[in-house]
């Protein structure tokens, strides 16, 4: 832990040569030059609509994941509201049903999948792995179009009338019974899949190829562990969904039997085709997030990642595995016990990596010193609440716990701790601990913090009663209830209404940031990796010179100088004096 | 987009143009992270299929007397035939990328509208097969008509199944005849040299591996439990 320096050596301008045969053919490039960046190489619009730069598209993923999120969070709104009296009084059982569904499939499909890959994926995989851009960048830009083509079928979906099968299409309802615009719906959701499947050819082709020199495996950072496991996970789960989308569709547009009991078709069969996608989904969604926090956690306890090789091999593990669990969304239809048994079973098993991770965090912690800034504390919060959704887990894998608890608020409040509480609270401490490199500005820290503490109580307060409801037998996806579950859902509903200006926070102050913020340097949190070498905003193939690693990941050390007795409350200034033009900035 | 470093370069002739991408030291990595792209997405095209063959596989096992009714009523002559052509395509197009190893511009271009001539004889012989089925009502839906009142809801499916799995494939084979057209011009062009061809080996690629889905959907869907 006392290297005398710091972090990893790079070349920077002076001494190391670039390794054999990685000479990079490609010296001086337009945005280059001192005081410019990819961001103002060039101000009009077709340079932003037309580029291949992986950190544009990366910018153009997070306004439009940004846009789904409103939008579904504003069903979320509605829904809510609803909710706050036990009789249907604002919106009709019907209403009600499309509004979740679009809640879902909104959330699901068109932010929180492409939310952490995306947009920090996109923007930070090359930059980390010292890279100019990712291996195909036009293969990157034409997977944000049939993102936006996927994102107006939904929106179709929406204007023509809405969807109310839920996020995930059972049938026969969704082929045969459902009235609304299904096969609008069902197609947005098959081309935007597209868009994940070329995100991770495209991170697994930069990993696997385009590493710096000196950038061995176990030199990488785990966010690249946590993107490499994840992009496998979208290669091989994906397309089993747009094969079953197209089997609902089909059945649906032409009237054959795929799924229909009618004809000797089982509709449990497409159950099982969903789940083996949506279950790795889950993983889609959180394991980038853990990337994340395994960064932050280590910058801002100043320590080492406890168990790196633990945590990578973890985020593999839980890619793994993650697609033997699909069974255990069907308890109760009825497959074979012995099926369910095994199911259970390795559900159990896949807490094992999770728990690895948490636990690895927390080593990290122990004894570092631990700057309270708004990045750790989503990181943190994101411990707290992965945990708890995490367990919750383990009660809804044990079957009969489970069978009691299906299809109520218990699994409602058990996922959204995990994909809110893990994967929102990974995606917003990854977005302010890299949003002085994405915009080279500071955002304001005071407010970081209120929204990150806002968020954390707010959404607790939401969902925590959700469980208490799910187990008192609250049934999920019903717009009225029993008068007796009306305080819970009121606590629910005042607990989304912080969550709501805990989210709206962020919004407006990292957008005030952009004019107003600090500039932020070269590297603001005093970190090791590769990211942070270069200026921010990154020039447009992101380095001067061609870095070159010679050292492990994380090889922090403590604020210095280690005072007695207290600890900075602010990180110090980068080692070398920034070299951020930052003159040449708006 | 062009590389912004060569803006002069831009404008020559498009033969000479630099292969090497930006974001790449050599020719040898960006042809190594072009070939690990295609198999990866290679890898995501199996579960695709995967999917449709899972459900084919449970429905198989369930009404197995009845699919294999429904299979019989299939054209084992023109499935043979037409698995025949379609090999054929594979030949052509594995030598239009030995053409490509040897940077012999013409003879690519040669193989690849070979290979393009089979894949519409196979895509022409198709059509024919669903022609034929229409007019005989076995379309699954309303107007299917057959003739054993016990069997008709699993030949239905059997049915679906044919199509879905036959049109996902003949879709990635439009697909593949739409790259091909483009890569044809390229290639007449002078794009690929015995130095850069990964475009061409990719594309082998991908054709070898739809072909290799009709090799197993043609024993699965003709000759499964046939005679």
């Amino acid at each position: 832990m006392s290297t005398p320096e710091s972090v990893m050596k790079l070349s920077g301008t002076e001494t190391h040569e670039p390794a054999v045969g990685r000479v990079a053919p490609h010296s001086a490039h337009a945005g280059d030059q001192p005081g410019r960046n990819y961001l103002n190489a060039d101000y009009n619009l077709w340079s932003w609509l037309f580029t291949t730069d992986h950190k544009r598209v990366g910018i153009l993923y997070l306004i439009s994941i940004t846009l789904f999120f409103f939008l579904g969070g504003a069903a979320a709104v509605l829904f809510r509201l609803e909710l706050m009296t036990p009789r249907g009084d604002l919106v009709k059982a019907e209403s009600y049903n499309k509004l979740f569904t679009m809640h879902g499939i909104i959330m699901v499909f068109f932010f929180l999948i492409p939310a952490v890959p995306a947009v920090l994926g996109n923007f930070l995989v090359p930059l980390m792995v010292g890279a100019r851009d990712l291996a195909f960048p036009k293969l990157n830009l034409a997977s944000w179009y049939i993102y936006i083509i996927g994102g107006v079928f939904t929106i179709v979906a929406v204007l023509t009338g809405g969807v109310d099968t839920g996020w995930t299409f059972y049938t026969p309802y969704s082929s045969t019974y459902g009235n609304t615009n299904v096969l609008a719906a069902a197609v947005g959701v098959f081309v935007v899949g597209f868009s994940s499947i070329l995100t991770a050819v495209n991170i697994i082709a930069t990993v696997h190829t385009m590493r710096a020199p000196g950038l061995s495996w176990f030199r990488l950072p785990l966010f690249i562990w946590a993107h490499y496991a994840t992009s496998l996970v979208i290669l091989l789960g994906t397309p089993v969904l747009a094969i079953t989308v197209i089997l609902v569709g089909v059945e649906r547009a032409f009237r054959v039997g795929i799924f229909d009991p009618a004809l000797g078709g089982d509709p449990i069969l497409f159950q099982h085709l969903f789940w083996f996608y949506s279950h790795p989904a889950v993983y889609i969604m959180v394991l980038p997030a853990m990337g994340v926090v395994s960064e932050i956690i280590s910058c801002f306890a100043r320590r080492r990642v406890f168990g790196y090789k633990f945590i990578a091999f973890a985020s593999l593990a839980i890619a793994v595995l993650g697609f033997l669990v699909w069974g255990h969304h069907m308890f109760v239809t009825g497959q074979s016990m012995y099926a369910g048994l095994v199911f259970s079973f390795l559900s159990m098993l896949v807490a094992i990596p999770s728990a690895i991770k948490v636990f690895n965090w927390t080593a990290t912690l122990f004894k570092g010193s631990v700057l309270w800034n708004t990045a750790m504390l989503y990181a943190l919060g994101f411990i707290g609440l992965f945990t708890m959704g995490g367990l919750t887990g383990l009660f809804l894998a044990t079957i009969a716990v489970d069978v009691h608890v299906h299809d109520t608020y218990f699994i409602v409040a058990h996922f959204h701790y995990i994909m809110v509480g893990g994967s929102v609270m990974g995606y917003l401490g990854g977005i302010h601990y890299w949003w002085p490199k994405m915009t080279g500005r500071m955002y304001p820290e005071g407010w970081g913090r209120v929204a990150a503490i806002l968020i954390f109580f707010g959404f607790n307060l939401t969902f925590f009663p959700q469980f208490v409801l799910g187990y008192l037998g609250m049934p999920r996806r019903v717009h009225d209830y029993v008068p007796e579950f009306q305080i819970l859902n009121v606590m629910s509903s005042a607990g989304a209404s912080i969550l709501g200006i805990g989210y709206l926070l962020p919004l407006g102050y990292l957008i005030w940031s952009l004019r107003y913020g600090k500039p932020a340097g070269a590297n603001p949190w005093d970190a090791t990796g590769l990211e942070w070498q270069t200026d921010s905003p990154p020039p447009t193939h992101n380095f001067h010179e061609q870095p070159v690693v010679l050292t492990d990941a994380y090889l922090y050390e403590p604020w210095e100088p280690p005072a007695q007795g207290h600890l900075p409350q602010t990180p110090p200034q980068a080692h070398e004096p920034a070299v951020v033009g930052s003159e040449g900035q708006r | 987009m062009t590389n912004p470093h060569t803006p002069a370069m831009a404008h020559h002739a498009t033969s000479a143009k630099n292969p090497l991408a930006i974001q790449f030291d050599n020719l040898e990595q960006q042809r190594f992270a072009a070939s690990l792209g295609m198999w990866s997405f290679l890898a995501t095209e199996i579960l695709f299929f995967g999917g449709a063959f899972l459900g084919y596989a449970v429905y198989r096992n369930w009404y197995p007397h009845a699919w294999a009714e429904a299979s019989r009523q299939l054209d084992l002559t023109w499935g043979t035939i037409n698995t025949a052509v379609l090999l054929g395509s594979s030949l052509t197009m594995a030598l239009a990328v030995d053409e490509a190893r040897q940077g012999k511009s013409r003879g690519i271009a040669f193989f690849l509208m070979l290979t393009m001539v089979f894949g519409t004889a196979f895509l022409g012989i198709k059509a024919y097969e669903y022609w034929h089925k229409w007019h005989e009502h076995l379309i699954p839906g309303t107007s299917f008509v057959w003739s054993n009142p016990a069997t008709i809801g699993p030949a239905q499916l059997f049915f679906s199944f044919y199509f879905v799995l036959t049109g996902c494939h003949a879709v990635h084979m439009i697909i593949g005849m739409a790259l091909l057209l483009i890569m044809w011009f390229k290639a007449r062009r002078g794009d690929y040299t015995a130095e850069w061809h990964a475009a061409v080996e990719n594309m082998g690629l991908y054709w070898h591996f739809v072909d290799c889905v009709w090799v197993f959907l043609f024993p699965l869907l003709y000759l499964v439990d046939r005679a």
